[in-house]
């Protein structure tokens, strides 16, 4: 028998090693997320996968699935906790979905409405951050990032270039580009890079075009996230073709 | 402009070291040491010579306190800023030496002979108020002190010439028990481990029921043991001396009196665990240990306690290093420390696995409180049964406490674990006490009908922090100052912790300033609760700890504070105004709001 | 007296869209319309807003007259809604947050291109603005939030339709987006 365990009551079978997430993904039971993509080591920051089983609250992503293990996905109790994650995230930036390219096909917004978030409620931090617009391919809106890392995760483990660190630590943490001027422009990214097809948010985007898909088709118009999939998973097809 | 040393004094210290990356925070560190801040071309040679993004070291130096991109004065004056130094007035003292010396707090004199500015718990709540001059700790700050800093920086002193009384730190133990009371004998302790073997020590520990004293508990033996079974070509062992919990400074006291048994400690653990080197990771801000520590473990070397055959033994090789932590709370959590010790941002990593399968380098790695060290080294040399003499059984020995605030003896407590905080508090005279903070900022705040409860990991655990309230003491100020010093010390890696901490900062600073209603209590309650469930490690899942107890334990402190409607706005409503009126030059009614909610 | 649901609305620092969206309910809104009466709305030309059953709020909070409003609206109205992404998030004018308003003036009345006689007005008729511009539940407490830019006419139908009907409101996914 091969080992399993249960979420939500269903049976979900799991290879040693396998986390929580990992084996939810394969078995196509959808986990909220927004750090993790199965390209790239789990990295546990959005918090957004938390779950609950044995009464503790796990991040799905980086725990491993135990034999037998009962978990929670998504009840009324841990949605309404990712909805509190997720206006944290909105309230931590600043997220103008009407002026924002990404809009429709962005992650953060399409796990928001899996979640069924209307407003982020929350007071606004409204911080003050500059575009860099430095790059001729690429700009990056850093109002709109959300630290999930994932741009810095592609660009060191996969391009093996380290273009992204973070700085700065608490609310002040922030994405860093790695270059004589910090500009984008002038380290050695490339719009070709893995780093610039990863970004679940509109902070790293494409010059020269945008709102290219008309509304009522982008990605998450019409279906839950739940069934569409992360939207880097559809840049990254987007890009072989 | 502070003139920069020449270039070739930078070249030699990056000489020095290797072109290995985990030097990177013990290279900044002495680079800010020498030029008061990190130059960019020392960003750009270390770039070089370490195969490091200029971003990744940005990173790391935005990451860390005391490091800086913009030059310090030649005095670099921090001033403690835990609950318990507030309530010494350290406060004031600030403001006395900002005038004295004519420079803001937070910022730079322009002739940049002084910066000034606050810093967390800084580890000498029992002789506060304290400070830190370029990292020399001076206590007991009273403003004829202040007076005598202001005359010595005017004069340009060189630090080193000050009167050295200004730098006291006395050990002020005031009651001691086993540990305390027994005496160490050099080399007792890895002689019995050498002579009976590391399963026959193993067994020792666990028999004795040693807990890891930093305040999580976890059974020693059993994490020696771990790490010892996991096979890999190094081992390391590290002593966490990176003693940030504020209110504690009982490790403070053990590097100071007992560095002997600490590093004893640490080469019993090598023995088992196969261990050839240690590091003692130790906070920024006992930096003045380090010229002692260092001479301890030179005698130990002499006496072939450390270094190569230790005691005879041949292959038994191990030997401690110190690394400095540098203004980083968060570091004090072991795989945080980690991260810090391989020069990287002290980022909590994900568990499993946990560091005894791959910690340091990736390797097995031990990470212990000094005072878990120290007392595995008693317990070799003493026995299991003789810890066991006292405690409790789930928790035998004693503990170190850290007394601070409102008592007539502040200082360092060896009390059995098992005693009554009613016991404690009678013990450091204590008098009309309102409620004790145990375990620091991140620990529980314990009101005067729960002073019967004890002291044990089943009951209360704590680090070693001790944190005494009378009644004369609003606890909302003691409230604010932890969570204003969790936003501070959050490393910003996880969303909840992140933005939580901040936005706990804002409610509360709602509350504090009288603008707050019971909507606001509930928004509080409901953030607490979130960072406690779902932050990536303990300090997120502890931040809101003082809040949470306050709501639970003392309600009355915020209702008090509480407007009778039902809502009130975010902001001030007139004030922001102000900048329309200013540029407008109006001050009519109609540029006016009136306060006040709906 | 009719027993009809009394309903008021105003549009802040918002550019009317939502009220469009509202009256492209279309035809649906004359069976609305049979449940409900307007107060002061942008259609009516009531001042002064009476005691209402519900107030819809489009727009942030960018001047003092828009705390006033707010403020009158949430004194009348039993249950006050937000409207749209500006009242939600400060929307579009809340990008002016990333400048102080000095800047923001400098450039719109003094520094700005084509510019006659620069100087920044300072009459009393005009409403001062604030520093910044806030979502309306910084101001009062709002009890819905009907998020879009502009919300679809059937967000705001299915809204108005459960909440005069009793029944739950809940949304269809398509109904719920930030844009």
């Amino acid at each position: 028998m091969s080992p399993s365990f249960k979420i939500d009551g269903v049976t979900v079978p799991f290879e040693a090693g396998q986390s929580i997430m990992e084996a939810a993904l394969a078995a196509k039971i959808y986990i909220p997320h927004l750090c993790h993509n199965p390209e790239f080591h789990p990295h546990g920051s959005c918090r957004l996968c938390c779950v609950t089983t044995d009464g503790r609250s796990v991040a799905a992503c980086t725990t491993p699935a135990l034999d037998g293990m009962e978990v929670a996905n998504e009840t009324h109790e841990i949605t309404t906790q990712r909805r509190l994650l997720l206006k944290l995230l909105f309230v931590e930036g600043n997220h103008v979905c009407p002026a924002c390219e990404k809009s429709g096909a962005c992650q953060l917004q399409a796990v928001a409405y899996h979640c069924g978030m209307l407003a982020p409620e929350f007071v606004h931090f409204y911080p003050r951050r500059a575009v860099d617009a430095s790059h001729p391919e690429t700009i990056i809106d850093f109002n709109r990032c959300i630290l999930c890392e994932l741009c810095v995760r592609a660009s060191r483990e996969y391009d093996k270039k380290g273009v992204f660190s973070i700085g700065g630590r608490g609310i002040q943490a922030h994405l860093m580009i790695n270059s004589p001027s910090g500009k984008l422009g002038d380290s050695r990214f490339s719009a070709a890079d893995k780093a610039a097809r990863v970004c679940p948010v509109g902070a790293i985007l494409p010059k020269h075009r945008g709102y290219e898909v008309p509304i009522g088709k982008r990605l998450y118009d019409q279906e839950s996230i739940s069934r569409v999939g992360d939207v880097a998973a559809h840049q990254e097809r987007d890009h072989d073709e | 402009m502070v003139e920069d040393k020449p270039k070739q004094t930078l070249q030699n210290m990056l000489n020095d070291r290797e072109s290995d990356p985990t030097h990177l925070l013990q290279t900044l560190i002495e680079v800010q040491q020498a030029f008061r801040y990190i130059p960019h071309d020392a960003i750009d040679r270390l770039a070089e010579s370490l195969g490091l993004g200029r971003a990744f070291i940005l990173g790391v130096i935005e990451f860390y306190s005391f490091l800086h991109l913009e030059p310090r004065g030649e005095y670099d004056i921090l001033l403690s800023d835990n609950a318990t130094d507030q309530m010494q007035g350290s406060r004031l003292l600030a403001e006395l030496l900002s005038r004295r010396l004519a420079v803001p707090i937070g910022g730079t004199r322009g002739d940049y002979r002084v910066s000034l500015g606050y810093t967390s718990c800084t580890g000498m709540g029992d002789q506060g108020p304290a400070a830190l001059v370029n990292g020399r700790a001076v206590t007991r700050l009273s403003s004829e002190r202040i007076d005598r800093m202001v005359s010595l920086i005017e004069q340009a002193l060189p630090l080193d010439q000050w009167p050295s009384e200004l730098f006291a730190v006395t050990a002020g133990v005031k009651r001691r028990d086993i540990i305390l009371n027994s005496d160490y004998s050099a080399g007792a302790a890895i002689r019995h481990a050498l002579e009976h073997g590391p399963e026959a020590l193993l067994d020792l520990l666990e028999q004795s029921g040693l807990r890891g004293c930093g305040g999580a508990g976890f059974s020693t033996g059993k994490k020696w043991r771990f790490c010892a079974g996991a096979e890999a070509a190094e081992h390391y062992v590290v002593c966490n001396a990176d003693e940030g919990e504020p209110g504690t400074f009982k490790d403070r006291y053990l590097l100071q009196a007992h560095a002997d048994r600490l590093f004893e400690g640490m080469t019993l653990c090598a023995a088992v665990i196969g261990a050839r080197r240690g590091f003692l990771y130790l906070r920024g801000e006992y930096r003045y240990l380090l010229e002692p520590l260092h001479k301890t473990l030179q005698q130990r070397r002499e006496h072939n306690l450390l270094g190569r055959s230790i005691l005879g033994r041949q292959g038994f090789d191990f030997d401690i290093e110190i690394h400095l932590g540098a203004g980083a709370y968060i570091c004090g959590e072991e795989s945080a420390l980690i991260e810090s010790l391989e020069g990287k941002r002290g980022i909590p990593r994900n568990r499993p696995p946990f560091p005894v399968i791959q910690g340091y380098r990736g390797m097995p790695t031990v990470v212990n409180n000094v005072e878990t060290l120290a007392n595995a080294a008693m317990i070799a040399q003493q026995g299991a049964a003789w810890f066991r003499s006292v405690g409790t059984a789930q928790s035998p020995g004693t503990k170190l406490l850290s007394i601070s605030g409102d008592c007539e003896r502040p200082g360092i407590y060896e009390f059995p674990f098992g005693t009554p905080i009613g016991e404690i508090l009678a013990a450091c005279q204590a008098h009309h006490t309102q409620a004790v903070q145990i375990g620091g900022a991140a620990g529980r705040l314990i009101p005067a009908t729960e002073f019967g409860r004890t002291l044990a990991f089943e009951d209360l655990a704590t680090g070693g922090s001790f944190m005494v309230f009378n009644q004369g003491r609003e606890l909302l100020k003691a409230i604010d100052n932890f969570s204003r010093f969790f936003s501070h010390e959050s490393c910003g890696f996880c969303t909840p912790c992140r933005v939580g901490t901040s936005m706990l900062v804002r409610q509360l600073g709602k509350v504090m300033v009288g603008h707050a209603t019971t909507k606001d209590l509930d928004e509080l309650a409901t953030l607490g609760t979130l960072m406690r469930q779902t932050s990536h490690c303990g300090l997120g899942q502890t931040a809101a700890n003082p809040i949470l107890d306050g709501l639970e334990k003392f309600p009355g402190i915020f209702q008090a504070r509480l407007r009778s409607t039902s809502f009130e706005p975010a902001f001030d409503l007139d004030a922001s105004l102000q900048e329309a009126r200013a540029l407008t030059g109006r001050n009519d009614p109609g540029a006016h709001l009136e306060g006040g909610g709906v | 007296m009719t027993n009809k649901v009394r309903i008021a609305s105003a549009s802040l620092a918002g550019c009317f869209g939502c009220h469009m969206s509202l009256l492209d309910i279309d035809e649906r809104l004359i069976d609305l319309v049979a449940q409900i009466e307007f107060d002061r709305t942008p259609l009516t030309d009531i001042k002064q807003i009476g005691s209402c059953d519900v107030g819809l709020i489009e727009g942030g909070v960018c001047n003092a007259e828009n705390v006033e409003v707010l403020k009158a609206f949430r004194r009348h109205c039993n249950i006050l809604v937000a409207v749209g992404a500006c009242a939600i998030n400060g929307g579009v004018p809340a990008m002016r947050n990333q400048y102080s308003l000095a800047e923001c003036l400098e450039e719109a009345y003094l520094s700005g291109s084509g510019i006659d006689n620069p100087q920044i007005p300072s009459d009393p008729e005009l409403p001062l603005l604030l520093n910044q511009v806030h979502p309306v539940h910084e101001v009062v407490w709002i009890d819905y939030f009907l998020p879009g830019c502009p919300p679809s006419a059937d967000t705001i139908f299915t809204f108005l339709d459960e909440l005069l009907s009793g029944r739950p409101i809940q949304f269809a996914y398509r109904q719920i987006h930030y844009d």
